[in-house]
């Protein structure tokens, strides 16, 4: 079975896009005719510049709608979010804890690198959660440890080594330039050179981290916005006994 | 100004007090001490500048191989080598960076030494004050064509050439004011970097030369629009009084400048940052440069409701330290923040109280009011509608300096038509409520009016907890913002320097001279 949708403006299929952005020439006829003529070259069938001006000499700003005809078989989408998967409770996790794994579950996490933004990780980590979830440091059956933000990577490891952790977890909220991507792929290669990267659930969290990005770069699973604790924690003590398994 | 909450005076007072005794047991810490970027600050000042093949900088050259000598200050001992070798502080300062040691140059006739030394500071002075007239020349001759409040943006590409386009687009579109955002990680360098810059993450380097290349760019803007535009940067981070004294040099506007923020939000050690706040604020004065305290940073860590008394009782501390360094009200930018919930029922009204109780207790002061930020998220449209709000509350209390607010803050550092559509939406906001603030009272005894006076009442008595155990133990209990800092931890308590009794730092004195604090 497939389902063929594409954007809904007023009517179905209508395909209608509302666009905005910046080009690099002064506003004016020929600045708007060129904005049309490049959503038109992106695949766009209609496209109606509705809105110009002037940013600076050389700049403008567009507002435009394009009619598209592309569409997506809806059934042939696989999301990629980890927070979809169906969660476990604080008091589950706990329990999940004793029935199957019989001690504490150690959790390291910090925001590393040059990083400085700590509300994302003690959102996650922090006693009093967030959005009215609780934080790791709750969980009766989790032993956790919070080293807060600017952490350098090896700072990071060799904590966790010294606290025998079973999973790290890594914050990370500046992007720019793909800061995040050269310092998460250091804390990657880094437990690599120790080969220590199996002893350890590695985990990325951020408000830009998919966890098709933080697959990619080497970690067990990554964590974006509206992701809480009780996603992590379910993941960590699955993931734990999938590893006792093996 | 009209006032309109019924604020007690004998409270507002009260809390003056407070934080009067809050902070002297402070300053005497801070008279006793110096530090390595204070002593590097000196040197710059002094003429100190260049930077060896490493891009290590001649100050740091200086004051790393005296490390173990502070206690007498730097100053002498380059004075010293520029007498022994002739010729001028410049081609001292390449002598320096091709290697030469000037703790190892002996010690000539201390006489000879002072009289350079004061020669070396009444030329620094000099170029401050040139700088601060022709400010003021600028400012009278387009008098009255900026906008009020002074509309504020940033530019953050993190190369100073691609910031200059987007701050020069920037004014055009109307801003009053360019700050250039620092880089990730610059406040913990415990040096400034040398020459323009291309590289920065979420921020461009602070550096004297990209300070000339954006000063010249506004300059250039300024004459175009017949407007002056003010120049913003962060004096804040491991090298605060470094900064200070090259935006005094380079005519910097404005300079971001907390006396905790650095200790909160870095994890700079608490004893350094203090030393360091007083030196740099003394430089701010000297130099007529405005500071802007970083209040509104609790309300990303604290909520802004719960917590707005820890905006109000730092507002206080850093207007007691920002006199005891001499600066006047009318440079001293107190930070304070439009955080709280969208959803609070009533939240537009005690936005709008608390930023007029700011209003009422510092009347004289350029306040500096930031946008929300910590509620802001991927839907553009709702944040566009909160900035709207935030410009109207920014309007109605008569605001000085308005931070303008971008639709897309949760996502990336701002577009350039981001900040078009900021400008706009201000500008739209402010002019159709201009007379607003003149023509609309408070209900005696209503929301607006209690919220603003819990908020005080609040404040003395969070002040007065303070007090009784001193700042420093306020902030190891994580008093503000939530954040905890242990006295002996953080970053750079290592390049804290205890004054020896022949302390020598003739241009500390005459800072504290112009300062007008002796
Ligand atoms: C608060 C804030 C600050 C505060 C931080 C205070 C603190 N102690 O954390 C201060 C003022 C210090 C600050 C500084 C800077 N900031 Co800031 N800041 C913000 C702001 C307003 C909110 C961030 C926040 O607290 N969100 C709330 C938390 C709960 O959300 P979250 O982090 O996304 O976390 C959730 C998920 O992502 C996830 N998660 C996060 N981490 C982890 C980890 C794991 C393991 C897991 C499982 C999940 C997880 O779970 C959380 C709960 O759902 C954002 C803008 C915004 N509205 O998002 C800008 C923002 C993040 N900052 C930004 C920048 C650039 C900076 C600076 C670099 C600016 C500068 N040049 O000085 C500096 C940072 C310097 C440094 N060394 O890092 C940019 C980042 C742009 C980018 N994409 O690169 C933003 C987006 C603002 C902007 N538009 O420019 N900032």
């Amino acid at each position: 079975m497939s389902n063929i949708v594409r954007p809904y403006g007023d009517t179905l299929d209508d395909g209608k896009v509302q666009l905005s952005f910046t080009l690099p020439v002064p506003d004016g006829a020929k600045g708007r005719e060129a904005a049309r003529k490049l959503v038109l070259s992106w695949g766009f069938k209609d496209c109606e510049v509705v809105h110009s001006n002037p940013l600076a000499d050389e700049f403008s700003f567009y507002i435009a709608y394009g009619k598209s005809e592309a569409s997506i078989d809806y059934e042939s989408v696989v999301a990629d979010e980890a927070t979809e998967a169906a969660y476990l409770s604080m008091d589950e996790v706990n329990e999940f804890i004793k029935a199957k794994i019989g001690r504490k579950v150690v959790v390291v996490g910090a925001c590393t690198g040059f990083d400085a933004h700590t509300v994302g990780i003690d959102a996650i980590m922090n006693m009093k959660g967030y959005n009215h979830h609780f934080g790791l440091e709750r969980y009766t059956e989790l032993e956790t440890y919070n080293l807060g933000a600017q952490v350098p990577n090896e700072k990071l490891i060799e904590f966790a080594q010294k606290v025998n952790a079973d999973a790290i977890l890594v914050s990370q909220v500046v992007t720019q330039k793909e800061v995040h991507v050269s310092n998460m792929t250091q804390f990657v290669e880094l437990l690599e050179a120790k080969g220590i990267r199996n002893r350890f659930i590695c985990i990325a969290g951020g408000p830009r981290i998919g966890n098709k990005l933080a697959v990619e770069l080497g970690y067990d699973v990554g964590f974006g916005k509206g992701s809480y604790a009780d996603h992590v924690a379910t993941f960590i003590v699955r993931k734990l006994v999938e590893k006792m398994g093996n | 100004m009209k006032e309109k909450l019924g604020l007690s005076r004998d409270r507002i007072a009260e809390a003056r007090e407070l934080a009067e005794r809050i902070c002297a047991p402070v300053m005497d810490f801070v008279e006793a001490h110096s530090s390595v970027t204070v002593e590097r600050a000196t040197l710059r000042l002094a003429g100190a500048d260049d930077a060896n093949a490493d891009g290590v900088p001649v100050p740091n050259l200086v004051v790393d191989r005296l490390r173990d000598r502070l206690e007498d200050g730097a100053l002498k001992w380059y004075v010293n080598a520029l007498l022994r070798q002739g010729g001028t502080v410049e081609s001292l300062n390449r002598k320096i960076a091709e290697g030469l040691d000037v703790s190892s140059v002996p010690l000539g006739d201390e006489k000879a030494v002072r009289a350079r030394a004061d020669e070396l500071v009444d030329r620094g002075f000099a170029r401050i004050r040139a700088a601060r007239e022709r400010r003021d020349a600028m400012r009278a001759e387009w008098k009255g064509r900026n906008n009020d409040p002074l509309l504020y943006l940033i530019v953050a590409t993190g190369n100073i050439h691609e910031d200059v386009k987007q701050a020069k687009a920037a004014a055009a579109q109307g801003a009053d004011v360019i700050a250039v955002i620092r880089t990730t990680a610059q406040s913990l360098l415990d040096y400034v970097p040398y020459g323009a810059t291309t590289e920065g993450f979420g921020g461009t380097y602070a550096t004297q030369e990209n300070f000339r290349i954006m000063r010249a760019a506004l300059d250039g803007e300024a004459e175009r629009q017949q407007r002056y535009i003010l120049l913003t940067n962060y004096a804040s981070g491991l090298c605060m009084p470094e900064i200070a004294a090259m935006g005094a040099l380079e005519r910097l506007d404005m300079m971001l400048n907390d006396s905790m923020y650095g200790i909160l939000f870095r994890d700079i050690n608490m004893y350094r940052t203090f030393v360091d706040q007083k030196f740099s604020r003394m430089i701010n004065a000297v130099a007529g440069i405005i500071i802007n305290t970083g209040e509104d940073n609790y309300l990303t860590t604290s909520d802004a409701y719960e917590k707005a008394h820890t905006v109000l009782a730092s507002q206080f501390l850093n207007e007691r330290f920002g006199f005891a360094a001499g600066l006047p009200a009318g440079l001293l930018g107190l930070g304070h923040a439009f955080e709280l919930d969208p959803t609070m029922r009533n939240g537009f009204l005690y936005e709008l109280a608390q930023a007029q109780m700011a209003r009422e207790i510092f009347p004289d002061h350029p306040l500096k009011y930031m946008p929300p930020t910590k509620f802001m998220s991927g839907d553009i449209f709702r944040g566009l509608v909160m900035d709207s709000m935030f410009n109207f509350v920014s309007k109605a209390t008569n605001q000085g300096i308005h931070l303008l607010g971008m639709l897309t803050e949760a996502i990336h550092t701002p577009f350039m038509m981001d900040r078009f559509i900021a400008v706009d939406n201000a500008k739209y906001v402010m002019n159709s409520i201009a007379d607003f603030h003149d023509e609309v009272e408070f209900r005696k005894d209503g929301i607006i009016v209690r919220r603003a006076r819990d908020v005080l009442e609040e404040t003395i008595g969070f002040m007065k907890e303070i007090a009784g155990v001193s700042l420093f133990d306020s902030i190891e209990k994580g008093m503000f913002a939530d954040v905890k800092r242990p006295k002996d931890g953080g970053k750079g308590l290592d390049g804290l320097v205890k004054k020896g009794p022949a302390y020598y730092n003739p241009l500390e004195t005459r800072l504290k001279n112009e300062a007008g604090l002796r």
